[in-house]
């Protein structure tokens, strides 16, 4: 008994941690390569510790400029797509009983369709609009931005619509309805009773619309037109090949994600937190500021949030002072003594092999010794060696 | 008490699709009154209260408050307040911005809503709860919160939709008597629907009952329950003995009815029925089991009955004697409990005695199951 629960306890650890090195580990290693001297990102052999990947991502205009698109373009689509989400989802609510599937599974289809074929016929449709305006290809509807919105919140939206009935689902209707009986108007209901029951939907919807419209790549490479988004400029960029500020591009989002989660996590902790007090609370209490125990105390995602910051700051802080120029000199020094060291070795050991070569072959003079023998380590069976002329005239 | 504002429901017909959930409701509330809606689940209650508060338009007939016409007039404009079977508290505002909700839709003050709310929380004797959300009150807190919510409005009529059924019987009773001096204090009408005939006998100046969409019979708490005016009135307010048979002499009020299984027995016709029934008629005759009592064994005439105690029950102010009949009609006598000695009867025969005005007479028809 004792045995079993111990096998399978230690069999389950090691299924987390290999489950864990397989979602961790390639941005483990990424992280590493930004930070790894060479040109080209790897994380061995490790060279020299360098932030200077880092000012390469910041002096690079492109880059910039596509990180820039990408923040306008995920604003536009939060905005569009989770009020179009707010709405279908509610339209869901409210339709007639017998329509909901028909209208459910109309509204879900966008998720279905291939991006490609949404970014397709994004292009395709506005372009018509567009002309049928009048309008050059310089126009609002046609300049990329306003595409590149639209097309991609027509599925975002829908992703949207999902995060929103799940919590609209849990909304009772008789609130609005108590509302609505105490004097508000439909607007007013809306606004005061259900928009704040669905605000923690709606963060989360736009949390998802952001990430979807950040990582787009496939409707997008259709409709960025005069606005690349970051995606477009790093698969732009790898196709002459890729450096170590990519890394460190990644590293910086994988940071900043953590960040986020961390700051979500300790603002829930901290809710919990207030909500145990308030249990306690006198009715004075109630009345003035709830007391809560400081950040730090019992609340550990804010304590590693803390202690996250404190190290983020430090490294940038040391990164203006940490130069690796000597350590990258002295690599490329001893590379260059290597290096040499090789060719020396090569040359040693060929010098050698005539001179075995000479001994053993000294009773057949009619060799030369000038043309090595080729052998078959050359391709084509040697075909091209310079000696094979010889043999075949024999 | 002031004269506050009457409802009126005209020849009101509200329909879904083919169903007739109201059918020809015609009812006059006093202005002031506690008015009950008394009727088992899915009698159509509730459709009328939606009806009243406006967030149901009826297919026919007219809504009245205070003699105004409601037609085509919303839920925020109508002078009714509604509180909702489940409350409906605003689940992330403080029981005060609960409370004051119809103030800030009316523009007012943080300061002056604030002063309301602690005006309203005295009343309902939840003093300084104010800051609480409405998942930190009791069952019984939140329900004077919503009723305190209700009451800032200011309404001329307020409609209560069964909103004690969710509490235990003990805060239940307690409520009833709070509700009714509540009712007295503001002065305005009160409309109630329940399925609880204690509540509805308890609280009401007047009551409805209600059956499958139609109003059987309207009248004060005595009239219901001593003079019913229909076979359904009779079964399900209160408990009651019934004998089906047919009317075989009239005498001014009175019938004698020949039951199918219980002999010739004597009753009064009820009010809402006089010189309706006719001889040969088929009726229905109830008797309450406390109207029954214990008689010399061997007695007979028309107002007694013969049976056998299958068992008996203690239930504190009573002892119920559970007897079957002739033909095996369950009869069930309730003796109040003064302290007399009681001996266990099981297994015995008995004659039951009752005084004809005691027991009522309508015309057969639909009884409440259970």
């Amino acid at each position: 008994m004792m045995t079993s629960d111990k096998i399978i306890r230690v069999s389950i650890w090691v299924y987390l941690a290999i489950f864990f090195a397989y979602l961790l580990g390639p941005l483990l290693i990424m992280s590493l390569t930004a930070f790894n001297s060479p040109g080209f990102p790897r994380a061995t052999p490790w060279e020299c510790l360098t932030f200077d990947w880092f000012s390469a991502l910041f002096q690079d205009e492109r880059i910039l400029n596509g990180i820039k698109n990408s923040v306008l373009v995920g604003i536009g689509t939060i905005i569009l797509s989770v009020s179009m989400g707010l709405a279908g989802a509610l339209m869901l609510t409210q339709i007639w009983p017998k329509l909901r599937a028909t209208y459910y599974t109309i509204i879900i289809a966008p998720i279905l369709i291939p991006g490609v074929v949404i970014g397709i016929s994004t292009l395709v449709f506005w372009d018509r609009v567009n002309r049928m305006l009048g309008l050059g290809a310089d126009s609002f509807l046609s300049n990329g931005l306003f595409l590149t919105i639209i097309g991609q919140s027509t599925f975002i939206a829908s992703y949207c619509m999902l995060v929103l009935v799940a919590r609209l689902q849990r909304y009772d209707m008789t609130l609005t309805e108590a509302a609505l009986d105490l004097g508000a108007t439909h607007a007013q209901a809306f606004r005061k009773v259900l928009f704040p029951f669905m605000m923690p939907a709606i963060a989360s919807a736009s949390v998802l619309a952001f990430l979807a419209s950040f990582e787009n790549y496939n409707t997008t490479t259709f409709t960025f037109g005069e606005y690349p988004t970051l995606t477009i400029e790093l698969a732009q960029k790898v196709r002459y090949g890729i450096t170590p500020a990519i890394s460190a591009l990644a590293f910086m989002i994988v940071i900043l994600t953590v960040f986020a989660a961390l700051f979500n996590e300790a603002n829930i902790k901290r809710k919990e937190m207030v909500a145990e007090a308030r249990k306690d609370a006198t009715v004075g209490e109630l009345a003035g500021k709830i007391e809560v125990p400081g950040i730090l105390s019992r609340n550990t995602p804010a304590m590693l949030l803390i202690l996250l910051l404190v190290v983020t700051v430090s490294v940038i802080g040391s990164s203006f002072v940490y130069s690796p120029n000597q350590c990258i000199a002295d690599v490329h020094e001893q590379k260059r003594i290597e290096t040499e060291l090789r060719i020396q070795q090569l040359r040693d050991q060929r010098a050698k092999d005539a001179a075995e070569k000479a001994a053993k072959e000294g009773a057949a003079p009619v060799q030369k010794q000038t043309a090595p023998k080729a052998g078959n380590n050359s391709g084509f069976g040697g075909v091209f060696a310079p000696s094979t002329l010889d043999n075949s005239d024999n | 008490m002031s004269a506050g504002v009457g409802v009126d429901l005209e020849n009101l017909w509200i329909r879904f699709g083919d169903f007739v959930a109201v059918r020809d409701a015609n009812v006059n509330i006093k202005g002031g009154d506690f008015f009950s809606f008394l009727g088992p689940s899915g009698c159509g209650k509730t459709t009328i209260l939606r009806a009243v508060s406006g967030f149901l338009e009826p297919s026919e007939g007219n809504v009245l408050i205070g003699g105004n016409n409601m037609k085509g007039i919303g839920p925020n404009k109508r002078p009714t307040a509604l509180i909702f079977q489940n409350l409906a508290l605003f689940p992330l505002m403080k029981v005060w911005e609960n409370i004051t909700f119809s103030m800030e839709i009316a523009g007012a003050s943080a300061r002056d809503r604030r002063k309301r709310a602690d005006e309203l929380l005295d009343m309902i004797a939840l003093s300084g709860q104010g800051d609480k959300l409405p998942s930190e009150l009791s069952g019984g807190q939140r329900q004077r919160v919503a009723i305190a919510r209700a009451l800032c409005a200011e309404p001329d009529v307020l409609l209560l939709d069964e909103p004690l059924s969710a509490l235990d019987l003990k805060l239940r009773q307690h409520m009833r008597t709070e509700l009714r001096e509540i009712q007295k204090r503001v002065g305005i009408t009160f409309i109630y629907i329940t399925h609880d005939q204690g509540e509805a006998l308890t609280m009401s100046d007047d009551i409805a009952v209600m059956r499958a969409g139609v109003i059987d019979q309207i009248g004060d708490g005595k009239a219901i329950y001593n003079d019913p005016a229909t076979a359904f009135a009779a079964s399900f307010v209160g408990e009651n003995n019934v004998f089906r048979g047919k009317v075989s002499k009239l005498s001014g009020n009175e019938a004698l009815i020949s039951t199918n299984r219980s002999g010739d027995l004597l009753a009064r016709i009820s009010t809402a029925n006089h010189g309706k029934l006719k001889v040969g008629d088929d009726a229905m005759m109830f008797i309450r089991p406390e109207a029954l009592s214990l008689a010399t064994s061997g007695s007979t005439g028309d107002n007694f009955v013969t049976a056998k105690v299958t068992h008996e029950e203690f239930e504190g102010n009573t002892f119920n004697i559970f007897t079957e009949g002739d033909g095996g009609k369950e009869i069930k006598v309730s003796i109040p409990n003064l302290g007399q000695s009681f001996d266990d009867h099981t297994g015995q025969p008995i004659t039951l005695e009752y005084e004809a005005s005691n027991a009522v007479v309508v015309p057969a028809g639909e009884l409440a199951n259970e």
